[in-house]
């Protein structure tokens, strides 16, 4: 007989289905725990790190996003240290590139701002590295301002995994890292992208947005969207 | 020996300048210079973004007048769409321009030239602010800061936020203005309007007993350059340029995207500020002055009843051209007035209720060219952008630095007048940082610097020795 799917999060008892992560198990008993790369319906790459978790008897911080859960787990996500650890990972990500909130298309819609208020960071301790990146406006409709990616890769997931066109991917390694389009053509010579916008609604920073878009007139909605991945989960659950 | 008295940092005005005065072997001044120590690199920094944060981000070089750059901005990257836009939006530019014009003045006039001119030149400098002048003169204190407020407000209810508005974008703007702020605005202007012909009442009664400051106060034949409307009035947002001699003969007059032919920059190694000059006259001779008292000196009229009153007194009393810079702050009390008679005018628009706000369009020009008048004076824009629409080249020219001739030649002749025998009082200091108040420098647009101006005076000696000092900040 298999031990009984339950396990302990914040001190709240979780059922939980085979193959679920404890990331998901958390939400459903209303634990927020913070994400930055997650996004429902892609596959997870537990890149960001902010969603790690404490399990009991394990020496190791764990992804929640991709730690599958486990009879009998118990979990805390709101610790002293795993608050200062995600505070510098928030940190690290805004002293990298170059977030001048006041000025950013996505000023008042950003998930990583939103996340910094979140955290109380009111300065950064590391050095700016700011390196100059460039802004791509060769597509017609969309641009990539890479000062602001913070390489979560959610456009590179959402136009392979859902759109099916893999445009995007990440080259270079460590700090050189940045996303490209194609074999790093301009975006606007690009012979996949089907110009649908998946990825630019999901991007949670200012790093992609609409042509012409002004300082923090930057909307998204990613009503649609979620649509389209609840129903693709829905396809593969029920074959 | 000759000596140098150096004034750092100038007091009262946005930014941080010094100024220094160089005394001859007799100990009379030879020469008075303002320097602008501070340098931002704004134009450089902008390069590489996409032309359509230009707006949100030019107005953030300056936090005391950012609508002025907003809409300067906003024109630039109209002409790389190469679009008109709709009626309602540039009605409502206009508006918030007005509303700048009206809460800048105010500032400068009640909040920083006032202690001088009401509580005097010479009196307590721990008193003269506007502190003080809220200690003597209540009324005329609390008016001014009411004025600035309204200007504000109405800042407010059109660009979202008091300073910093991203609401003029390439091609319009966001929002309409709404009936209940309308309303607002309304009921505050009659009375705003007594007060403000209150003051000008007193301000010209009280010219006489300025007679020596202005003689002195930067009084000398210069050109005027400035925006003329419609039939050449009086003109804030639109229109052509048109520079104007001593003698109040039109020199020139073309579109403003044509300036960098008419005006050129010179950068003098002892100050970050550009010194801008009429090119057919070449340098110095082509000094000119903008702001209040050049668009009052170029118009041929204002187009309001209220204001066409006002400027034909004021070229009776101050002269056409009026030429001694005293008569910044007179110029500036007769704008307010006109800002608020054509906010008035302009309230019973239906156009800045309803309507189209904004055009799209892609990158249609490689060059933009923008031009407003800000409070301080015309202010042009000018970007270079490739094809996908990222800037390669930033040209800003501010008004501040288009006086900085005339602040430099200003100062001269105060410190000429009343710093004498290698001796200076409190009060022939205070005179020369009002010479350079006058024009209320924003120095932090004109270097693109950041911060409230402080300035420091130092005298030198021939040698070149500092042999006085005093400093405000
Ligand atoms: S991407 Fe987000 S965090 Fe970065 S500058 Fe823009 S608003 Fe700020
Ligand atoms: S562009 Fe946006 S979605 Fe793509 S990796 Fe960067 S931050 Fe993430």
């Amino acid at each position: 007989m298999t031990a009984e799917r339950k396990m302990r999060i914040n001190d709240v008892q979780v059922k939980f289905e085979e193959g679920e992560t404890v990331l998901a198990c958390a939400r459903r008993a209303g634990v927020r725990i913070p994400t930055l790369c997650h996004f429902d319906g892609l596959s997870d790459i537990g890149a960001c790190r902010l969603c790690l978790v404490e399990v009991e008897g394990s020496a190791q911080l764990a992804a929640s996003c991709v730690t599958r859960a486990e009879p009998g787990m118990v979990i805390r996500c709101h610790t002293t240290r795993l608050a200062e650890y995600r505070k510098v990972i928030l940190e690290l990500l805004l002293a990298e590139r170059n977030h001048v909130c006041s000025v950013c298309v996505a000023n008042g819609n950003c998930e990583l701002q939103d996340l910094a208020t979140e955290h109380q960071i009111d300065h950064v301790r590391f050095d700016y590295q700011f390196p100059a990146l460039g802004v791509d406006l060769s597509h017609g409709q969309f641009g990539v301002d890479h000062n602001r990616c913070i390489l979560c890769t959610r456009c590179v997931r959402v136009c392979d995994e859902i759109e099916g066109a893999h445009t995007w991917d990440v080259a270079g390694r460590g700090g050189t890292s940045r996303v490209i389009t194609d074999l790093a053509q301009p975006w606007g010579e690009s012979q996949t992208c089907t110009s649908c916008g998946k990825c630019v609604e999901l991007c949670p920073t200012g790093a992609l947005f609409p042509r012409g878009t002004s300082v923090g007139g930057l909307v998204r909605d990613r009503g649609r969207i979620e649509l389209a991945m609840a129903h693709r989960r829905h396809e593969s659950c029920h074959g | 020996m000759t000596r140098t008295i150096t004034i750092d940092p100038v007091t009262r005005i946005e930014g941080h300048a010094k100024v220094t005065i160089h005394l001859d072997d007799r100990g009379q001044v030879a020469d008075a210079r303002f320097h602008v120590a501070e340098f931002r690199g704004f134009e450089k920094f902008c390069e590489g973004r996409p032309f359509w944060e230009m707006p949100a981000l030019t107005s953030r070089v300056c936090g005391i007048c950012p609508v002025s750059h907003l809409l300067a901005s906003a024109k630039a990257g109209d002409s790389i769409l190469g679009v008109a836009v709709p009626p309602s939006a540039s009605k409502l530019r206009r508006l918030i321009n007005l509303a700048q014009i009206v809460q800048s003045h105010a500032l400068s006039v009640f909040h920083m030239s006032a202690p001088d001119l009401l509580l005097g030149f010479d009196s307590d400098p721990l008193n003269r602010n506007l502190f003080g002048l809220l200690a003597s003169e209540p009324e005329l204190a609390r008016g001014g800061i009411r004025l600035r407020q309204f200007g504000q407000a109405i800042i407010e209810a059109l660009g979202g936020r008091k300073i910093h508005p991203s609401w003029a974008v390439p091609g319009g703007v966001k929002s309409h203005l709404s009936r209940e702020s309308a309303q607002l605005i309304q009921s505050q202007l009659p009375e705003l309007r007594r007060f403000v012909r209150g003051v000008l009442d007193r301000l010209k009664a009280m010219l006489d007993s300025f007679a020596k400051e202005v003689a002195s106060f930067g009084s000398f034949p210069s050109l005027f350059v400035g925006l003329v409307g419609p039939g050449r009035a009086w003109e804030h947002y639109d229109g052509l340029v048109r520079v104007v001699d001593e003698f109040g003969r039109v020199a020139a007059e073309f579109e403003s995207g044509r300036f960098e032919e008419y005006l050129g920059e010179t950068v003098q190694n002892d100050s970050y500020l550009k010194s801008p000059y009429f090119k057919p006259l070449g340098f110095p001779q082509g000094m000119y002055r903008v702001g209040p008292l050049a668009r009052l000196n170029i118009c041929d009229r204002i187009g309001s009843p209220l204001g066409d009153v006002e400027l034909a007194e004021f070229r009776d009393r101050a002269g056409r051209p009026a030429h001694s810079s005293f008569h910044f702050h007179y110029a500036r009390m007769v704008e307010i007035l006109i800002a608020l008679e054509k906010t008035e005018e302009m309230l019973g628009d239906e156009d800045l209720y309803s309507g189209r706000l904004q055009v799209e369009a892609g990158v249609n020009n490689l060059s933009g060219f923008g031009c407003s008048e800000a409070p301080r004076g015309t202010l042009f824009h000018h970007y270079t952008v490739d094809g996908d629409g990222v800037l390669q080249k930033v040209n800003l020219v501010i008004a501040t630095g288009q006086n900085n001739l005339a602040m430099n030649r200003t100062i001269q002749q105060i410190a000429r007048e009343y710093v004498a025998d290698g001796a200076f009082t409190e009060g022939a200091l205070n005179r020369v940082e009002a010479g350079i108040r006058a024009y209320d420098p924003c120095l932090s647009c004109s270097t693109h610097a950041l911060g409230q101006m402080a300035l420091r005076l130092q005298l030198l000696d021939a040698a070149g020795r500092v042999i006085d000092e005093r400093s405000r900040a």
